[in-house]
């Protein structure tokens, strides 16, 4: 591109991550695309870590290759259909931990106000919504450290009755879990269980310091071992390197999780990344390609500020290895309507479906 | 994002604000902040006292609830 050419800049500050090396060449790059490519889809093997920081590297023009080549082995992994989940946050706020990019931390002045665990009615009311979106997984998430005994109790109590009433597939995220709290989970019929990473070790201290990542990467384990899907997401934009997005993803494969929510961060008022630039477009489908590739298997879900990162480009997401979907709002912030989301899909061609990791 | 009623006027979700006495997205009254709110957010205060709202958000809508008010914002 000429210098009097540059690209209009209208988005409020979108920053990339910064990295330890420049980008490689065109041709560097079409060859390391290639080789990805005979390696995932013939060889049927994972990139190692050098192949991808190599692809990590591609120059912005050479994205959408990589997002075709990463679209391709999902659907020959996964296959054409979408997993559709709505989250309803039955506790919301006033929690003790310190994660800078929470509005419900305790530790932070923000808008949102605490309120205890919703009645199993209001929970009930909102799987009922779920359901009738389409979607065959609702998660109910509470901003706690760890459930204490009285809210185990709650939680089993609902899980059988939103079940049954609705059919869906139960997930939960109530935080740091015991071994005997991870096994009366999966006994009472929670199927998946979401703990995120959130980020790389190297760059966890700089955004939770209540808590250690060795602690989530704990739960995770459990959560696994105790025969529960594990859902394990990553949060996008919080200052992070290339260098710690290609440590996350190595220690993403080493938590085998079935499901891989992405989320960017959307900078909440009142918390300390409250300033922090937005990932930009092009990024975003970057690294959702990248995700793909280094988890061939998972089910890679659209999650929280997709609308603010990629604004009119989702459904570039959906053909970049997305292939699952938050639908409608989020926890306490809104997304678009669900018949965007539907009318995308239908638009793409891609079936709503019920997806397990495929081992 | 619906539109959302309260005894004040009318707002949006990104917290601009009618005939309403106070910014639904960060409390400070109208004459201090013509509204401050951010497109995917619901409201968070009373238009009409500003006081901190609860909110419950779900897949397909939301409901604002003040103390001083009852329910004052819907979706």
């Amino acid at each position: 591109m000429s210098d009097t050419m540059q690209p209009v800049s209208i988005s409020p500050r979108p920053a990339p991550a910064r990295s330890s090396r420049p980008s490689i060449d065109a041709a560097a790059a079409r060859q390391a695309i290639r080789a990805a490519e005979v390696a995932l889809l013939d060889e049927r093997r994972q990139l190692t870590a050098e192949e991808l920081d190599v692809l990590a590297h591609v120059p912005d023009e050479s994205v959408p290759s990589l997002a075709a080549l990463a679209h391709e082995v999902r659907l020959g992994s996964c296959g054409p259909e979408v997993e559709v989940e709505g989250i309803l946050s039955v506790k919301t706020g006033g929690c003790p931990e310190d994660c800078h990019f929470c509005s419900q931390s305790a530790s932070f002045d923000t808008p949102v106000k605490a309120t205890p665990f919703l009645d199993t009615d209001e929970v009930l009311a909102a799987a009922r919504e779920t359901a009738e979106l389409g979607a065959s997984e609702f998660c109910i998430v509470l901003a706690i450290k760890g459930p204490d005994e009285r809210t185990m109790d709650r939680i089993m109590e609902l899980v059988p009755i939103i079940r049954e009433d609705t059919g869906l597939n139960l997930a939960v995220s109530a935080g740091i879990l015991t071994d005997d709290q991870a096994r009366r989970m999966a006994e009472g019929g929670v199927h998946r269980y979401n703990h995120n990473l959130e980020t790389a070790r190297s760059h966890f201290s700089k955004v939770v310091t209540t808590h250690s990542w060795e602690d989530r990467q704990h739960t995770c384990e459990l959560v696994r071992q105790n025969g529960m899907e594990l859902c394990c997401g990553v949060l996008l934009g919080m200052g992070e390197s290339v260098d710690q997005r290609l440590e996350l993803l190595s220690e993403l494969r080493a938590v085998e999780p079935t499901e891989v929510p992405i989320n960017f961060l959307n900078p909440r008022p009142g918390t300390p990344l409250a300033d922090a630039p937005v990932v930009g477009a092009l990024e975003a489908i970057r690294w959702i390609a990248m995700f793909r590739l280094a988890l061939p298997t998972v089910i890679l879900r659209y999650a929280g500020g997709r609308e603010i990162t990629l604004r009119e480009l989702q459904a570039l997401g959906m053909t970049s290895g997305i292939n699952a979907l938050i639908v409608g709002n989020y926890l306490t912030t809104l997304g678009r309507t669900p018949t965007e989301d539907l009318q995308m899909l239908e638009d793409l061609h891609m079936p709503i479906g019920v997806l397990s990791k495929v081992i | 994002m619906s539109d959302v009623s309260n005894s004040a006027g009318s707002t949006d979700s990104t917290g601009s604000t009618g005939s309403a006495l106070h910014c639904t997205s960060c409390g400070r009254p109208s004459s201090e902040c013509a509204g401050c709110g951010r497109e995917l957010d619901p409201p968070r205060f009373c238009a009409t006292c500003g006081t901190r709202l609860a909110v419950r958000v779900s897949p397909a809508g939301y409901i604002g609830r003040c103390k001083h008010h009852g329910e004052v914002a819907r979706s």
